[in-house]
């Protein structure tokens, strides 16, 4: 059963992971704090909802997310939080409170509020067994996979490009990227786009795990911010450990102490920033 | 003008009626707020409990007791935080008499109180709480529908019937859960089986993995639950991608397939669950009341709906046993209480806590229906413990 429990963990922490990168690097480089990034996790997940119900493959629902995830990405860091990066945190809180608003009152015009299931795509439906007593579905070790290869690709566009060394320096310094000469706006359109497109992509890949319901970003988000402060902000490294550490402790507090299932991962934020204000992974 | 022909009927009902009411209050139509949800997550269910409200009403003509009736609607939204003001806006606002509602479990217990506090009767076409008709109860507190203990109790009891000596109950943790894992682990022991183990995860959470994973080693032979809407549809098809269904059969309160058997699919086929309706119910009035229904509303019926026409037959048979005359409560609760409400669901009487004294159908899930295979439980009755009333 533990074996069990370890996968649940870490299929579960993967998940996580992909909406903190997104999360953490924009509140590292640009300094803002985007409440409305459970929305777009929302976003993905009904994105791969439409795309089923009008019988296309849920397949084309990826490429769809990530192309439209950068798009409306690249248009809101242009169009609204490029404006309100000077302004006060409140306000910055307002905007993308406004847009939690704005999305949820858009789906449910275009979707209404029920909850919605979504088929897991034939080709992945059938079950491995994983233990001795215990299967997973096909579909859920491919979005397992998948989780891995998208970090990988992340890490490696990050340590390995001139882009991706901006992007690690502006996390650390915002005021490194005017010092070297770099234009800072357009690192901030690339990393307000890729954090967005991660987002709506994780909620496309999770949607036949979680189903579709309103409101369903919420959840995901709070846990996201605790992934970004605990792991540091802006620490891309930090929010993959920590969401690994996070879908540990949830799962194995749900699985073997559930009355404080609920209050474990804020039990072990609360001990991490006694411990590391900054974070695990802050430097400096 | 329907307002001097309104006049007219009450002049000439003070004249006629030797036990002079208040003219006015006999002639003026009855005011019965619905507050129901008409918007959010359970907006269908208010909706078809409402057409078959005025299915029933239309049938009498829209007169109960020789009094009109004039609905007047509420949308509570689902939303406890709002409970108290929209009961507030329903008996003072919308100056409503009587009330029928609600949906949602925790936006009832206001109406509840209000029920209690003011003496105004209450109907409970949905909401399964307990507490309603035990610790809670009142005399003109009555529910249409099921306590949450009573379809999980069947199912516990269905179970036993069939052989199981141990299971698991697996819900949300949260009070209907709760109370019908109370009802499951009763009927087990009634049969001389044990719930060995419940499970539960935060409401609504929907990673169920960590607790499926623990199913193996429980050394159970069936597992319940209680999950409704789309909590459910992910529920039952976790359950069955984690190869758990062959070995360890699930079943459940009926609302675990109830409206979802579409989303659900194949993992839902076979699946065993007790609930106080189901298809395939072959008396008269169910037959009647589908097609009706179905010209109505546009869809076909459901459990919702028969609860619904079911509060309009209680207000009814109060009223007419009131002659149409609300302020008359002995009269109209003693005529509730008399009645054999002739249900769709097939005819019910109400316990001395007012809760419906019904067969609770065993029913099995295929291709796409709740097939009724037996009784689970015959004329079952909620407990009530700890209801008195004054």
């Amino acid at each position: 059963m533990l074996g069990a429990q370890l996968l649940n963990g870490i299929q579960h922490g993967l998940l996580l992971f992909l909406i903190s990168a997104g999360l953490t690097l924009i509140f590292g480089v640009l300094g803002m704090i985007n409440l409305a990034h459970g929305a777009m996790f929302m976003l993905g997940a009904y994105l791969a909802f439409a795309v089923v119900g009008a019988g296309a493959p849920l397949w084309l629902a990826f490429p769809a997310a990530i192309l439209g995830g950068v798009a409306l990405g690249a248009v809101l860091e242009r169009g609204l939080f490029r404006w309100f990066r000077e302004r006060e945190h409140l306000d910055q809180v307002l905007l993308t409170f406004a847009l939690i608003l704005l999305f949820e009152e858009a789906r449910a015009a275009l979707f209404g509020n029920a909850f919605h299931g979504v088929p897991v795509p034939a080709l992945l439906d059938f079950s491995v067994r994983v233990t001795a007593d215990f299967a997973y579905s096909a579909y859920r070790l491919a979005v397992l996979a998948a989780c891995l290869v998208i970090a990988a690709l992340l890490f490696l566009v990050l340590e390995r490009t001139r882009t991706g060394a901006a992007i690690r320096a502006a996390a650390e310094k915002p005021d490194m990227l005017d010092l070297l000469g770099m234009d800072a706006r357009r690192i901030h359109t690339i990393v307000f786009a890729a954090g967005t497109a991660l987002a709506v992509l994780a909620g496309a890949l999770a949607a036949p795990l979680t189903s579709v319901y309103p409101n369903m970003g919420e959840g995901f988000l709070i846990v996201a911010f605790v992934v970004v402060i605990v792991g540091g902000a802006g620490s891309v490294a930090g929010a993959f450990w920590t969401a690994l550490m996070i879908g540990m402790v949830d799962t194995l507090g749900k699985a073997y102490v559930p009355a404080l299932a609920g209050l474990a991962i804020y039990v072990l934020m609360a001990a991490v920033l006694l411990w590391r204000p900054a974070g695990l992974f802050a430097r400096g | 003008m329907p307002l001097t022909r309104r006049r007219l009927g009450a002049l000439a009902a003070a004249t006629l009626t030797p036990l002079a009411r208040p003219a006015i209050a006999q002639g003026a139509p009855l005011r019965v707020g619905l507050m129901l949800p008409y918007s959010g997550t359970f907006a269908a269910l208010g909706e078809n409990i409402t057409h078959a409200i005025e299915l029933y009403l239309a049938s009498r003509d829209n007169k109960l007791g020789g009094r009109a009736i004039q609905l007047v609607r509420l949308d509570d939204e689902s939303s406890p935080p709002n409970a108290v003001q929209n009961v507030n806006r329903l008996l003072g606002r919308d100056r409503a008499e009587v009330m029928i509602g609600t949906v949602h479990s925790g936006v009832v217990m206001a109406m509840v109180q209000a029920a209690r506090e003011k003496g105004v009767p209450l109907i409970i076409p949905n909401a399964g709480n307990v507490a309603a008709t035990r610790d809670l109860c009142a005399p003109t507190i009555f529910r249409s529908s099921f306590s949450n203990w009573q379809p999980a109790y069947g199912m516990g009891r269905a179970l036993a019937a069939q052989g199981v000596r141990k299971a698991a109950w697996i819900t949300w943790d949260y009070a209907a859960g709760k109370e019908s894992g109370e009802g499951f682990a009763d009927g087990l022991k009634a049969g001389g089986a044990e719930l060995v183990k419940v499970l539960t995860l935060p409401f609504p959470e929907v990673n169920f993995q960590p607790l499926l994973a623990q199913v193996p080693s429980l050394g159970v032979e069936a597992v319940g639950s209680f999950f409704a809407g789309g909590g459910a549809v992910q529920f039952v098809k976790e359950y069955a991608a984690a190869g758990l269904r062959e070995r360890f059969p699930l079943c459940g309160s009926g609302f675990l397939t109830e409206g979802v058997l579409g989303p659900q699919g194949a993992a839902a086929e076979g699946i065993r669950t007790a609930l106080h309706y189901g298809d395939g119910i072959d008396n008269p009035t169910n037959v009647k009341f589908r097609a009706a229904f179905q010209a109505k509303a546009g869809r076909p019926a459901d459990v919702y709906a028969v609860q619904g026409y079911d509060a309009a037959q209680m207000l009814a048979a109060g009223l007419d046993a009131a002659k149409g005359d609300i302020a008359a409560e002995k009269e109209f609760v003693a005529g509730i209480r008399a009645a054999r409400i002739d249900s769709p669901r097939g005819a019910f009487t109400l316990s001395a806590s007012h809760n419906p004294v019904q067969d609770i159908y065993l029913r099995e899930a295929r291709g796409g229906e709740n097939r009724v295979i037996g009784v689970a439980a015959a004329q079952l009755a909620d407990p009530g413990t700890g209801c008195r009333m004054a």
